[in-house]
């Protein structure tokens, strides 16, 4: 019995091992064909660069929602990957062990918050802050781009301070041997050695921002037409799908998946990209004879 | 002072400011929630089912959704991704296959919760005729909880130190029998915190949920009913405007689930490292 067992598992378990690809392969082929045959026949051009989006006549232009997607994605960015990047080198560099222990907890408590509680906060706190404050309908990019700004820090954190861990302290004892303070090691060497790991949280802090659906809903306004200023409304890519499935028949419904086709590949690309980084940081330490 | 070291100085507190920001939106997010939301929460509130679209009453058949969908989507994930995991750490060397294997569960991890929701409407509800019920919502969380639970799981596998392996193979211990009963009971708590991960973003998922298990207020009497979640119950009435002050509730509600999960995420992954290190 046990000699049985022992023949079929490893079978049983590469079966098993194959569901992620077989999901993906799945996730990838229905959503292609629900969103591909609109593609053709509207044609890309219609589709990727009109900015006349009004389903009821027959027009499916997603230009302002592709530049209300990059905006808020680019704001939160702005917001994000920088104050990520400072407290991952806080954390990782000058902050004592202790502290580390209270605040990674803490950091990932941030990534378990539900997204509509970020958007509901951002609704009722963030907007009407920038309504009084800058002007606008508050419901904007801006509001957006804050949120998601919150909203991607534990990414850009957990692999920023990974890739900063990962740096041999050979390095920077050498730096400091040489005379540098603290700060010089880390700035010459410590943070060069990791840009590609800081690199990678970034793009997939992007990534995260930009598949992001419900807080933005909540907080972006969802105005269909070209953003002009970042306190305007706007609706991104994932907010038109998520608001309109609801009652999308037809066409309507097929230019939908084929938003969702536009963000897919956004995403599986932007995941390439992160990959190449972080593949390229640890060969560059290896040939480096680490 | 010299130059050098005004710079460490001023560098080393622009870098504590960042940090203290972040804790500070982060307590911030929690207390403000909490502080709105707490009084509105009561036992009527939780075991209430909501009436008049939810203005009134409670939240009961949201949280009794919300339990069933997530335990239903780690139920049929469990077994997947410990088996991947054990397949990837036990049984094969690094090949052309285990790297498409992790590709495929980076490219999965990395798919905003919106497509799978497109992808759980068009294939579950609709190409498998299963509605919007509590079984399309929870196969759709399962595909999104798997990449989760194979790298929680592998991880934990392979911290299980490899000389208790060849001790229990050196005994005349199968492979599988080494993987069942020295590998997999080491490695429980490991996995268990790769569980508890995927219950939290269970609990607060939306935008996969919604199109796949519905908005039902009812409370489910089969797998085929639908079920409305917690945060989409959450999400309906703060969109619509509905009640303030529920929604104030039913947030406090989410934060607390969250903070739950969390503690015992983190009070299971140290007790796990504390066994390793001795």
């Amino acid at each position: 019995m046990n000699l049985g067992s022992d023949r079929l598992a490893p079978r049983l378990l590469l079966a098993v091992a194959c569901t992620t690809m077989l999901c993906l392969l799945v996730i990838a082929l229905f959503i292609f064909k629900e969103g591909l045959p609109f593609m053709v026949k509207v044609g890309l051009g219609d589709f990727l660069l009109s900015s006349d989006w009004r389903p009821d006549s027959g027009h499916f232009g997603i230009l302002p929602m592709i530049v209300s997607s990059l905006w808020v994605t680019f704001g939160a960015l702005l917001i994000g990957a920088p104050l990520g990047i400072a407290g991952a080198v806080f954390l990782a560099e000058f902050a004592p062990q202790g502290l580390m222990r209270v605040v990674k907890p803490a950091i990932e408590l941030l990534s378990g918050i539900p997204s509509v509680v970020y958007g509901f906060i951002g609704v009722m706190v963030l907007a009407p802050f920038i309504r009084s404050a800058a002007g606008g309908p508050g419901l904007s990019i801006l509001a957006a781009a804050i949120v998601l700004g919150v909203m991607i820090l534990p990414t850009v954190m957990a692999i920023a301070i990974d890739a900063l861990r990962s740096v041999p302290q050979s390095y920077r004892e050498g730096a400091l041997a040489l005379g540098a303070t603290k700060w010089q090691s880390v700035r010459m060497v410590v943070l060069v050695a990791a840009r590609s790991g800081l690199l990678a949280g970034v793009i997939l802090g992007m990534g995260r921002a930009i598949g992001e659906t419900m807080a933005v809903i909540m907080v972006a306004g969802n105005a269909v037409k070209m953003p002009l200023s970042a306190l305007d409304s706007a609706r991104t890519l994932t907010a038109n799908i998520a608001l309109e499935m609801g009652y999308a028949t037809g066409m309507h419904r097929q230019a939908l998946f084929a938003t969702g086709i536009v963000l897919f590949l956004v995403i599986m690309i932007l995941n390439g990209l992160a990959g190449a980084a972080l593949k390229r940081g640890s060969l560059k330490r290896r040939a480096r004879g680490r | 002072m010299n130059s050098h070291k005004l710079s460490q100085w001023a560098a080393v507190a622009v870098l504590a400011a960042a940090t203290a920001l972040i804790l500070a939106v982060l307590a911030f997010i929690v207390f403000f929630v909490l502080e709105k939301g707490l009084p509105q929460i009561s036992l009527g509130f939780l075991l209430d089912r909501p009436r008049n679209m939810g203005k009134e009453g409670g939240i009961g058949p949201a949280i009794v959704g919300t339990l069933l969908l997530s335990l239903l989507a780690i139920a049929v994930a469990l077994p997947l991704g410990v088996g991947t995991a054990i397949y990837l750490s036990e049984y094969t060397r690094e090949s052309r296959l285990t790297k498409a294997i992790r590709f495929g569960t980076d490219c999965l991890a990395g798919i905003p919760s919106i497509i799978f929701g497109l992808f759980g409407y068009i294939f579950f509800v609709t190409t498998l005729r299963l509605g919007w019920s509590l079984i399309a919502g929870a196969l759709t969380l399962a595909i999104m909880i798997l990449p989760t639970l194979i790298r929680t799981s592998e991880e934990a596998i392979r911290a299980v130190p490899r000389s208790w392996r060849e001790v229990s193979l050196s005994l005349g211990a199968t492979r599988w029998e080494t993987v069942r009963k020295v590998v997999l009971p080491n490695a429980l708590p490991g996995i268990l915190t790769g569980v508890m991960l995927s219950f939290g973003r269970s609990i607060g998922e939306t935008a996969a949920v919604i199109y796949t298990a519905g908005s039902s207020f009812r409370l489910p009497r089969g797998a085929f009913d639908s079920v409305r979640t917690l945060a989409v119950h959450f999400y309906i009435l703060a969109r619509e405007g509905l009640s303030t002050e529920k929604a104030y509730g039913t947030a406090a509600v989410l934060v607390i689930a969250v903070l739950a999960v969390n503690a015992t995420t983190y009070a299971l992954m140290n007790r796990f490292i504390r066994r390793r290190s001795r």
